[in-house]
């Protein structure tokens, strides 16, 4: 079996913010990290290789220096690892990311399923899974939890909804966008270490994967940013003091002036 | 692509420089260079007096002739044999849309048996028409047949916009309509508006919660979006008038490829965190498992659910399914109580977006209290059973 | 300080630190409050490919030397030596079989070893012989094809826990030093088992047990080499493992050094930091001298060993006292900087301390290295044609 995961470095969203003096987003100083949920996608495909003996393949679309997150997951097992990277495919939304990549996985060719995080932590779309999965025409289940095979061309899903948990019967080829649960990212090893450092990582551009600049980037994408702002700072802020029966006094009036049901 | 500066008009004051959000532009002594970073996001060209800055044309998009797409449509959410209240919020949003475009509001019902009840309650909320989809195939949710049937839906009768809830189910069917329609889709909105040239305004949270972001979707059609639960205000309109029409489903739409082998409902209603209106959520504060069921009592009481911090779901205390947070779930309570929890910011972007905040931590310098409403430096040990007591006896 | 670290060897550092700080952190208070064997973080230094650094690749092993293994112990021992020994003391027991070994047994037993599958110990002292190794009384006895074994070994490090232990017992006793032999015993032979788990002061997730043999069988390809030189392979053995306790000192001390510089910038009294104050600054400068000592002394012997000198006793001997010592002192001051906070289990100094002083215990008192170093220097200055004075 040949599994492909998708993932995407990510600058660590906790120290992005927009400067309050310029309203300019603050770049300095953040640094990239894999996006998670892409590392529990990673954790979900090696554990498929443990059992059964896949080959994984990981994918990112990105700046040249997006290597370095491919050559992490190389040295916790993955086998091979291919940069997709063009000053093109800049300014991607969720549609040219798909488009990009769904190019890359018919270039790979013999792909049998797509692991990929549920969503990013920058863009929090949860959107470029199911776009991919409907470029290739294969078919996808979202917020999997748990794979099992349930027959030679039937995987057997177990997926996280609002209300409970549902079990999918899905073909192969898919695509799966996964959660947490799907497992906990294992260490890199020595050996694998070793290997990913001397790893040759092929870079695919836009003519290697026989894609037109209006398909692509900015100009492929269909929306646009026309703002960025600084959310709304929570106003009123008010901390109880007193003693404990005062405190409990005032927040349950608070929260009874507010209409907070089952005050 | 970027933006392009026109020498002859330029007077290299400056002025852009500071407004551009990705630090793009550089003003030098006699030139002022953009660079890749620019997103064509356009502020350097409303805020240059001179008018010096424009934007290059977007690609082509998909052909389509933009005035033959119409109206505004939501999906409505039917799920276990009642439509989610989602779909009131979308329609109480979308009809102040329509108003403004002073076009026709739909609402689309996909299910199996549906009562006509359903419809009447859509069209009390603000649809003018609703399109009844009914299919024994689309008894059980499918992100392929429900897609697919829209799709269809959408190609036959062309609105300009669809909206959807940002719900398991929506995020799971909607990003595959927008890609079989190669349109733009803008995920979990927190604001709607429609801009002075008529286009979807879509604001949405991005990196975390950390900056807010509005997108627009010019050229692909329908514009799309899906909408965050719980934020937006349903309006009741009793008196509303609308049409039912039920739909013929195309021959052969079925791909049959998915097939929904079980459904395990969730049992304890604690765990249905994006469903709850009240979420009490613990932290290491807690100091052992068996304290949740302090949270626990509580969250039963306002029937609400219960939450937990990375920290506490790694000790073992509560299982993983009730972790808000970064990998976790991101949750918008109506009250997120945050007890014994300090406050990391990959928990917080998980719940920033809740209404009404509270703390309740006896360190006064934990991270949570910069984003409390209300915050109780107190031992949560003496605070939470005299909290609960009074809240059962304002009960009786 | 630049040791001039090749690129696999900052890898084994990175990957040893990221397990320590990653896996190893999160859980050492509990480990040792509960006095919990840490199976999970073997599994997972394991899993890293970190349990054959100093074992051939013949043998499954990453080929590496005494260096090699010491960077890894030393990242672990910075969070916790309670973990760090019980990874250490694997290889120590693996040890004669790598060096003395046959072929047979290496390729039988190396590669669990190796790939962490199986933990091993090594089964030399008992209540009778501590320093005095000689005074050791377990007997193995030759009837047939087999050995049979009868004794107790005491304070045995993964004892219990291991499946492969290499056991020293006399196997003529009227021979004196040259009457005794190592063998290969593995959990589960007949007549092989164990006593209670040891209440320690320290190093509480380390595992110690009696190892009590009662006519325990061998088959004869258990015995490790040849019969009589049992005692020399053990104190060659112990050259090569000494280095392995010298890095859980210079970790320890790392690690302790780290904390209490840490807290004497943040905490304030008189309004200032504490670290403004000269008697503070002093401490952590004695501290960080002997770190930083400690460290280019073991780095400097391990690097030298890994080219086999003839002689290494000495050394040894030497980098395991300086780092024991050093490590003792530096944690005893950092719970001192802490002061009040030190002494209390929630800051991790306390533990440290209780951990550090098993340092100047096991594998050969401090005293006994001290004989060994002194002994061994009226043997180099004996040979020496030169007169100093």
């Amino acid at each position: 079996m040949h599994i492909a995961v998708c993932i995407k470095q990510v600058p660590d969203t906790k120290n992005v913010r927009i400067d309050p003096d310029t309203h300019t987003l603050v770049r300095q100083g953040v640094e990239s990290i894999i996006n998670p949920f892409d590392l529990f996608a990673v954790e979900g495909a090696l554990k498929i290789k443990d059992e059964s003996g896949a080959r994984v393949t990981v994918m990112t679309m990105g700046p040249p220096q997006a290597e370095e997150a491919l050559r992490e997951v190389l040295s916790r097992g993955v086998d091979e690892a291919v940069l997709l990277s063009d000053r093109a495919f800049a300014g991607s939304d969720t549609w040219a990311t798909s488009m990009t990549l769904s190019a890359a996985i018919r270039k790979l060719g013999d792909v049998d399923l797509i692991f990929c995080g549920k969503q990013a932590i920058d863009g929090d779309t949860a959107q470029v899974g199911p776009e991919l999965a409907t470029l290739l025409d294969i078919p996808y289940a979202t917020f999997v939890k748990k794979i099992e095979k349930l027959d030679d061309q039937n995987l057997k899903v177990t997926r996280q909804t609002d209300d409970g948990v549902e079990v999918w019967k899905l073909p192969t080829p898919a695509l799966i966008t996964v959660i947490k649960e799907m497992g906990e990212p294992r260490l890199p090893s020595l050996r694998h270490k070793m290997r990913a450092k001397k790893a040759q990582i092929p870079v695919w551009g836009i003519a290697d994967l026989g894609l037109d600049a209006n398909d692509v980037g900015l100009c492929g994408s269909f929306t646009q940013v026309v703002r960025v702002f600084s959310p709304p700072r929570r106003s009123d802020q008010i901390l109880i003091t007193g003693s404990i029966e005062e405190q409990v006094e005032q927040l349950f009036s608070y929260l009874k002036e507010a209409k907070v049901p089952g005050v | 692509m970027k933006a392009v500066v026109d020498v002859k008009k330029c007077t290299i004051c400056g002025v852009c420089e500071g407004v551009c959000p990705f630090a793009a532009i550089t003003v030098g002594e006699s030139s002022v260079e953009i660079s890749d970073e620019c997103t064509l996001c356009g502020m350097c060209v409303d805020t240059c007096e001179f008018g010096a800055i424009s934007l290059p044309e977007i690609g082509t998009g998909p052909g389509a002739d933009l005035a033959e797409y119409n109206g505004i449509w939501v999906f409505a959410e039917w799920r276990a044999g009642a439509v989610h209240r989602v779909s009131h919020e979308l329609l109480g949003a979308a009809r102040r849309l329509a108003d403004k475009k002073a076009v026709e509001l739909s609402a689309i019902l996909l299910g199996h048996q549906l009562d006509k009840g359903l419809a009447t309650d859509l069209i009390m909320h603000g649809a003018d028409i609703v399109y009844l989809v009914d299919h024994p195939q689309l008894g059980q949710f499918t992100n392929e047949a429900y897609a697919d049937v829209l799709v269809d839906l959408i190609r036959r009768k062309r609105p300009e916009i669809l909206l959807a809830g940002a719900t398991s189910i929506g995020r799971s069917f909607i990003p595959r309509v927008a890609a079989s329609l190669k349109t733009g889709l803008t995920a979990d909105c927190t604001e709607l508006d429609i801009s002075e040239e008529g286009l979807l305004l879509q604001t949405r949270p991005a990196f975390g919660g950390n900056v807010m972001a509005t997108i627009v979707c010019p050229h692909g059609r329908p514009q799309m979006a899906t909408v965050r639960p719980k934020v937006m205000k349903p309006l009741k309109l009793s008196e509303h008038q609308g049409r039912v029409e039920s739909v013929e489903i195309t021959e052969g739409i079925f791909r049959n490829r998915v097939q929904v082998l079980e459904i395990i409902p969730e049992q304890d209603q604690t765990a249905k965190l994006t469903e709850a209106d009240i979420i009490i959520s613990g932290g290491r504060g807690l100091g052992r498992p068996e304290n949740f069921a302090i949270l626990e009592e509580l969250a039963r009481l306002m029937k609400g659910a219960v939450g937990a911090s990375r920290g506490a779901v790694e000790e073992g205390w509560i299982a993983p399914s009730h972790q808000v947070g970064q990998t976790g779930r991101t949750v918008a309570p109506t009250l997120y109580m945050a007890v014994g929890l300090s406050g990391a910011i990959q928990h917080v972007v998980g719940m920033q977006g809740s209404k009404i905040i509270v703390a309740v931590n006896k360190d006064p310098h934990a991270p949570i209290f910069d984003v409390a409403t209300y915050g109780v430096v107190a031992d949560l040990f003496e605070f939470m059973p005299a909290f609960i007591r009074k809240v059962k006896q304002e009960r009786e | 300080m630049n040791y001039f670290l090749t690129e696999e060897q900052q890898m084994i550092q990175e990957l040893a630190a990221q397990v320590a700080r990653e896996k190893i952190k999160p859980v050492r208070a509990q480990l040792d409050e509960q006095e919990e064997f840490p199976w999970e973080i073997m599994k997972i230094l394991a899993q890293a490919d970190l349990f054959g650094l100093y074992i051939p690749e013949a043998y499954g092993g990453m080929g590496g030397g005494i260096f090699e293994n010491c960077l890894a112990i030393e990242q672990i021992a910075q969070v916790c030596i309670g973990v760090a020994t019980t990874f250490a003391a694997s290889g120590l027991g693996a040890y004669p079989i790598l060096l003395y070994g046959s072929e047979e047994q290496k390729q039988r037993y190396l590669p669990e070893i190796a790939s962490g599958k199986r933990l091993a110990a090594f089964g030399l002292t008992e209540s009778g012989a501590g320093s005095d190794v000689a005074g050791i009384k377990t007997t193995a006895v030759r009837d047939g094809d087999h050995y049979v074994l009868n004794g107790t070994k005491q304070w045995i490090t993964n004892g219990g826990e291991a499946e492969i232990y290499s056991v020293l017992a006399l196997t003529d006793r009227s021979k004196g030093p040259r009457g005794a032999s190592f063998f290969i015993v593995e959990k589960g032979d007949p007549g092989f088992s164990f006593g209670k788990k040891e209440k320690k002061l320290g190093i509480r997730a380390s595992a110690t047990r009696e190892l009590v043999f009662q006519d325990c069988r061998l088959p004869k390809e258990r015995l490790i080499g040849r019969e009589g030189v049992g005692f020399i392979n053990a104190m060659k053995t112990f050259d090569k493992s000494r280095p392995g306790i010298a890095a859980l000192g210079v970790g320890l001390c790392q690690g302790a050094l780290d904390i209490a510089v840490e807290y004497a910038r943040k905490r304030e009294q008189f309004g200032k930091p504490i670290i403004t104050f000269q008697a503070i600054q002093h401490k952590l400068a004695n501290m960080a001298i002997k770190t930083e000592a400690s460290r280019a002394l073991l780095y400097s012997v391990a690097r030298h060993m890994d080219t086999d000198p003839p002689d290494s006793s000495k050394l040894a001997a030497m980098v395991k006292v300086f780092s024991g010592d050093a490590a003792m002192d530096v944690a005893t001051d950092a719970v001192q900087v802490l002061g009040g906070y030190g002494y209390m289990q929630d800051y991790p100094v306390e533990k440290m301390m209780r951990d550090a002083k098993i340092l100047q215990i096991y594998e050969g008192t401090n005293e006994i290295q001290r004989n060994i170093i002194g002994q061994e220097l009226n043997k180099e200055y004996s040979r020496l044609k030169e007169t100093f004075f």
